[in-house]
């Protein structure tokens, strides 16, 4: 297990240089000068030229990609016009928000969706069954965007439920900071009061986030499990007569999750690039929002550095779910 | 010849039978046929057409829905129904421009791929798998970022994100399909790479490339939508649905049908597009049948 860790670490690092490659190549798409955009809208031509020296741009293309490699990893992620900081500064201190929200939504998706999907398989093509089928599909097909404006038109507005946006009372005071996740700090802390009104904040956005990826989870679940139903070692343990629960919990479940796992990583990734429309809705000061007021600045460094944030994210998020994938599952790490 | 063809209209005849019963594949094929019609009619038949241009009517501002004005007005008193009427043939040509042209990047670049093997696969399968660590809607974010405005912009940077999910199935399916006898036979027989992949591979493997497609568009309609309510893409007065959502949510919850009926339509869509992709599926991958 432990070199089947380490090969999997190793083959990490070709695929973060090919993700700062790919980001190179995006502030090179830039039509015209990307001198301009970094200097921003209102720049003088002068500055133009001084930024343009001062990054390299008149050097070759190779050099100039060399320049920015070792540059990321000095900790040079680029400056924000706009907030007039290191973009990895910025980074650092929006990450936390966003890590909390997807983090929040996944669990919201996993511990809905397994049992739910668990559920539509048994009583598969009956109503609960179609029920489960039309919503999902509902869900799939829902604007995150969208449904949070309707959460805060209901929710927040019509009933007055839970605050409208934002991530923590301006007139309280923040529980200290140790991960920057405030439900997590809040209750090292021993908060609760501040841990409640956090949750309050999380609940909306969170919610919203996790349909699309809930309703995904149920769909693989219900059809890896309807899968392995079908397996001969399932009929021979009812013919042996155990019980159906036995036979769920002890055999099925084990064995449509591991097909259900992968999934949840690729999701992962989609709930990452949702962070983006969830937090613009909400006002919830993550990356995804950090990215999204840079777009209208047009303070185009941020935008690659949420790109680049959210690409190495997304890579070890998968090492992870393939690490899980291989604990769950021997046959993958003895390949 | 004549026997075959029946067989194969029996075959057709069976599938639209499957497909009728089910419900929902009807409801989403009945509800894409509507939208069709609206993109291709929508502008010419809208009740306001001065709208979508952009005039103003400030004594009409924020009228509530109702007889002369169905979806109500917006801030700047525009009849909201024919903006979101005239936005469905926005919506849905980028979203199938998007499909349409990734689906034929990756087709090209996975039929490369899996024939000639060796080193070309390797280059191009690590270009796939570069262009896949990034989510989609934040690649086609920063892309369409550098790029700029303008709707051409926006189905370029989407289908710069898109093309490799193509390129990875036709790929398999190609290097499945090309030690068939078919293949090898056609090879003996003097046909070029070119004719080879054409005119043999490619229709053998048209089904799981047209399910891909059919359950692709209502995801980058979405994506179209997406990128205009974090405002890149096109901008106002284009009336696409995702920029008219983005402007008009300030107004809830007073005005809320502004922000209400783009939103919805953009649902109703992507909804329409899922459901006919589903059933198109069924029909033509007879192993998703459960």
């Amino acid at each position: 297990m432990v070199s089947f860790i380490a090969r999997r670490i190793l083959l990490l690092i070709p695929v973060v240089v090919g993700l700062t490659m790919l980001v190179f190549a995006i502030t090179r798409l830039v039509p015209g000068d990307p001198a301009r955009l970094a200097a921003g809208p209102n720049a003088t031509p002068a500055q133009i030229e001084a930024i343009s020296r001062q990054f390299g741009l008149d050097r070759p293309l190779p050099v100039q990609y060399w320049r920015y490699a070792t540059g990321l990893l000095h900790g040079d992620w680029g400056m924000s016009i706009y907030s007039r900081r290191p973009v990895l500064q910025d980074l650092r201190d929006y990450l936390p928000a966003t890590l909390e929200l997807v983090l929040a939504a996944m669990a919201l998706a996993v511990v809905l969706g397994i049992p739910l999907g668990l559920l539509a398989a048994i009583y598969r093509n009956r109503w609960p069954d179609m029920l489960t089928n039309v919503v999902s599909m509902g869900a799939i097909s829902m604007p995150r965007f969208f449904l949070g404006l309707l959460f805060q038109l209901g929710f927040a507005m019509a009933l007055g439920w839970l605050p409208l946006s934002g991530r923590f009372p301006l007139d309280e005071d923040v529980p200290p900071h140790l991960t920057g996740l405030l439900t997590i700090d809040a209750l090292a802390a021993g908060d609760l009061h501040a841990c409640w009104v956090a949750l309050q904040y999380l609940a909306l956005p969170a919610i919203a986030m996790s349909l699309s990826p809930l309703a995904t989870i149920v769909r693989m679940m219900r059809a890896s499990t309807i899968e392995v139903l079908q397996q001969d070692y399932v009929t021979t343990e009812r013919a042996l007569g155990l019980s159906q629960r036995l036979i769920l919990f002890k055999y099925v479940l084990k064995n449509a999750i591991s097909a259900t796992l992968t999934v949840i990583g690729l999701y992962f990734g989609w709930l990452l690039g949702g962070t983006v429309l969830v937090e613009t809705v909400f006002d919830w000061p993550g990356i995804g929002l950090y990215a999204t007021s840079a777009i209208l600045t047009q303070d185009f460094m941020p935008i690659v550095g949420v790109t680049l944030c959210i690409g190495v994210l997304f890579v070890v998020v998968n090492l992870l779910v393939d690490v899980i994938y291989a604990a769950l599952n021997p046959r993958v790490r003895l390949k | 010849m004549s026997a075959t063809s029946s067989a194969r209209a029996r075959a057709w005849r069976r599938g639209f039978y499957r497909f009728r019963q089910s419900l929902l594949s009807v409801v989403g094929l009945t509800l894409v046929g509507l939208l069709i019609l609206a993109a291709l009619l929508g502008p010419m038949i809208v009740p306001f057409p001065q709208d979508l241009a952009g005039t103003v009517h400030t004594a009409a501002r924020f009228q509530p829905p109702g007889a002369a004005h169905w979806f109500g007005t917006n801030e700047l008193g525009q009849d909201v129904f024919s903006l979101v009427l005239a936005g469905t043939r926005i919506s849905l040509l980028s979203g199938m421009a998007v499909v349409a042209i990734g689906a034929a990047v990756g087709v090209l670049v996975g039929a490369i791929a899996g024939f000639f093997a060796g080193w070309i696969d390797e280059l191009l399968m690590r270009l796939v798998d570069l262009v896949l660590t990034v989510p989609s809607l934040i690649l086609a974010m920063a892309v369409a970022a550098a790029l700029g405005p303008g709707i051409v912009n926006m189905v370029v940077a989407i289908t710069l994100s898109w093309w490799p999910g193509y390129a990875r199935l036709v790929r398999g399916e190609v290097m499945a399909k090309k030690n068939e006898a078919f293949v090898v036979a056609s090879i003996a027989a003097g046909a070029g790479v070119g004719r080879l992949l054409w005119r043999h591979i490619l229709p053998n493997i048209l089904s799981p490339i047209i399910v891909k497609m059919s359950l692709d568009v209502g995801f980058a309609v979405l994506t179209v939508a997406s990128l205009g309510f974090i405002g890149i893409g096109v901008r106002p007065p284009t009336p696409e649905w995702g920029t008219l959502l983005a402007v008009s949510r300030g107004n809830i919850p007073d005005d809320w049908w502004t922000a209400i009926c783009p939103g919805t339509a953009i649902f109703i869509a992507v909804f329409a597009f899922n459901l006919l992709g589903d059933g198109i599926r069924d029909l033509l991958d007879p192993r998703a049948r459960r």
